[in-house]
């Protein structure tokens, strides 16, 4: 399968005070197009720091990344932007949509900074991607006006709407109920199918269950790196939930 | 990102803080109506004090005979006699920057009427007189050129003559008849009251006739004339004006070029360069008080924008994140503290006209709102948003994604 991110000896120390914090401590890790990651770890594992510099929004202190065959380390500031614009799509914990700013407007941002989207093109683009994540009746409305689940759709139809190529996923269930986690991952398992490489971090073992392989983080290392034996399939554990809640009002 | 998106944005952005960025607007909204009313202010001060000087006579030419040199002992100005009549037809007809002339003889007399009497002054003049003193028939009227062809004993005379001969200043002595020197002259008009002059002297203690009146009747017929008095076409040109003047006498009374000229040239328009330049000193006086008003204004803007700008750290990140590069953010911030100074420029701009109206209107002060003053305050506006802008979007340009989604 072909590679797609490679990391060779990364670290990255932090400096507070007096104290060298190594956050990361020569981590080396391969990942392969159509992969689907799931990250997890204590906190101050290192997994954020490492997933913040595989999302170019951070710098290593040394080591080598390639991300699609392009050398990361050095370059500046404006080269890295246009890195996550056109490779990247981010969906986060507190999804991370602007306030007061409808969702298909949210979904149209990152064209708002890619120079090749045509300005008339952005609207059925972002129509598109709210489909795909099955909020077209939705466009309209404001982030206050959607429920947490609905805003991680929001935020998962921005990250698509440039067609990257990696998706990056900083705990995207952290603030949703079970079910609407199952929904998330249900939406994840088909874009992975469509052939797009996702990261995902998560500190809930059962959504890493839906991931292709996990990865473990203790101090600043990668200390496991497994592929998932039993994988579960979000659509049928959707099912799952749903004829038990029917059967209750009998029993 | 494009310069419409950015637009958008800006506007949305202002639109959802109505009230502040409205507060943030009025600073340069003030500042550019003040500015605007100042200097139509001013510009109206200038050109009222301006025009006053004139009616004094700023670009009046008056022409002296020379200094008599007898034997080494200079007699002082005005001495000698040396213009003659003709020189004023000469100059009359061969000086294109010469609009109006007449000659002056002027005399010491003693005027009587009834038991009063009283030393006043008289002027022989032509009717181009007036004109060139700006002066004006308060009751009856003036002479005609056929009194003067005629000598006709006829005059004009000052309130103040009219005060000491007839006792009381509005009553209306026309017709009346004033001896002057022994002949009967026939009071037909009195000069409007003009007060005192700059200096102090009483410009109503005075008495007019024309020309060959008094040339003939009172100064024993000489062909010479005390001086010249003429108005050039433009303030601007009375330099040019006197050098024609000068080389049409000097070739008139036959000078050598090594020969001083008889003759003295003098005109105004130093008192008016002193009044244009304190008027001068006033406005940009005015001016400066509110240009600081605009400064002030700018001021704000960056305060505002630097309150934004931390408000909307998250945003910045968010923006940052999914591609803004550090010029995208920049230009975002920079756009709208430009809307802001520039909107804020027009509503500025719209109520100093309306200010200045105003102030001319109620105020009865004079107005002169020029475009200079107008594109001067805009730009300068426009300036000050892009200043005080930088510093907040730079900030704001200069944050790490990361720490700036992680604000809190």
């Amino acid at each position: 399968m072909e590679n797609l991110i490679s990391v060779k000896d990364l670290t990255k120390t932090y400096r507070t005070g007096d104290v060298d914090v190594h956050a990361l401590n020569s981590v080396s890790l391969n990942i392969n197009k159509g992969e689907f990651v799931a990250i997890s770890g204590a906190s101050g594992s290192g997994k954020s720091t490492f997933m913040n510099i595989l999302g170019c929004l951070d710098t290593p202190t040394s080591g080598s990344y390639s991300m699609d065959g392009l050398d990361v380390p050095g370059r500046n500031k404006n080269e890295l932007a246009e890195l996550r614009n056109s490779k990247f799509g981010f969906v986060f914990q507190s999804f991370y949509l602007l306030p007061r700013t409808s969702a298909r407007e949210n979904v149209e941002l990152p064209m708002l900074y890619n120079k090749k989207v045509l300005s008339n093109e952005m609207e059925e683009k972002a129509l598109n991607a709210l489909k795909s994540v099955g909020l077209a009746d939705r466009a309209g409305s404001m982030p206050n006006q959607l429920s947490g689940g609905q805003q991680q759709r929001v935020a998962i139809a921005r990250a698509l709407v440039n067609d990257p190529v990696i998706i990056m996923a900083d705990e995207p269930t952290g603030n949703l109920d079970s079910r609407t986690s199952y929904e998330i991952m249900e939406i994840f398992q088909k874009l992975n199918d469509n052939g797009i490489t996702i990261v995902m971090v998560t500190h809930e073992p059962d959504i890493a269950q839906f991931a292709k392989s996990n990865i473990l983080f203790k101090d600043g290392k990668i200390i496991a790196n497994n592929p998932v034996k039993e994988r579960k399939n979000a659509t049928e554990e959707l099912k799952k939930i749903a004829e038990p809640a029917e059967e209750k009002p009998a029993s | 990102m494009r310069i419409l998106n950015l637009l958008k944005l800006a506007y949305r952005s202002l639109n959802r803080n109505k009230l502040r960025t409205f507060l943030t607007m009025l600073g340069i909204i003030i500042g550019v109506a003040s500015v605007i009313a100042m200097l139509a202010i001013g510009e109206g001060s200038n050109q009222n004090i301006k025009a006053s000087v004139a009616s004094l006579g700023t670009n009046s030419i008056m022409i002296f005979p020379g200094t008599a040199n007898q034997g080494g002992v200079r007699q002082g100005a005005s001495s000698t006699q040396t213009i003659k009549l003709e020189d004023v037809g000469a100059i009359a007809t061969r000086c294109d920057l010469i609009n109006h002339i007449s000659p002056v003889d002027q005399k010491r007399v003693q005027a009587v009427y009834g038991s009063q009497n009283w030393s006043t002054t008289i002027l022989g003049v032509k009717n181009d007189y007036f004109i060139i003193r700006s002066l004006t028939i308060a009751k009856g009227s003036s002479f005609t050129t056929s009194d003067d062809r005629a000598a006709a004993k006829v005059c004009l005379v000052g309130v103040t003559v009219v005060l000491n001969l007839f006792g009381d200043e509005n009553m209306n002595p026309v017709g009346q008849i004033i001896r002057i020197h022994s002949i009967p002259v026939k009071i037909i008009g009195i000069l409007t009251k003009m007060g005192q002059n700059t200096f102090g002297q009483d410009q109503d203690d005075i008495i007019i006739s024309p020309f060959s009146t008094v040339q003939k009747r009172m100064m024993s017929s000489t062909p010479y004339v005390n001086s010249i008095l003429a108005s050039g076409i433009s303030e601007d040109q009375i330099g040019d004006a006197v050098d024609e003047i000068t080389s049409l006498l000097r070739e008139n009374h036959k000078l050598a070029p090594s020969d001083d000229n008889d003759f003295t040239v003098r005109t105004q328009s130093d008192i008016s360069n002193i009044f244009g330049t304190i008027s001068k000193v006033m406005t940009i006086l005015l001016a400066s008080i509110a240009g600081i008003s605009l400064l002030v204004g700018g001021i704000g803007i960056m305060n505002i924008m630097l309150v934004s700008v931390t408000e909307r750290t998250r945003e910045i990140g968010i923006r940052m994140a999914i591609g803004a590069k550090g010029r995208d953010v920049l230009m975002q911030f920079m756009i709208e503290s430009i809307v802001i100074s520039f909107i804020g420029g027009l509503i500025g701009i719209l109520l100093g006209i309306v200010a200045s109206w105003l102030v001319g209107k109620f105020g009865g002060w004079p107005i002169v709102i020029t475009l200079s003053s107008i594109i001067l305050s805009f730009v300068f506006s426009a300036a000050i948003g892009l200043f005080f802008g930088w510093y907040p979007a730079r900030k704001a340009a200069a944050l790490n994604p990361i720490d700036a989604l992680r604000y809190e």
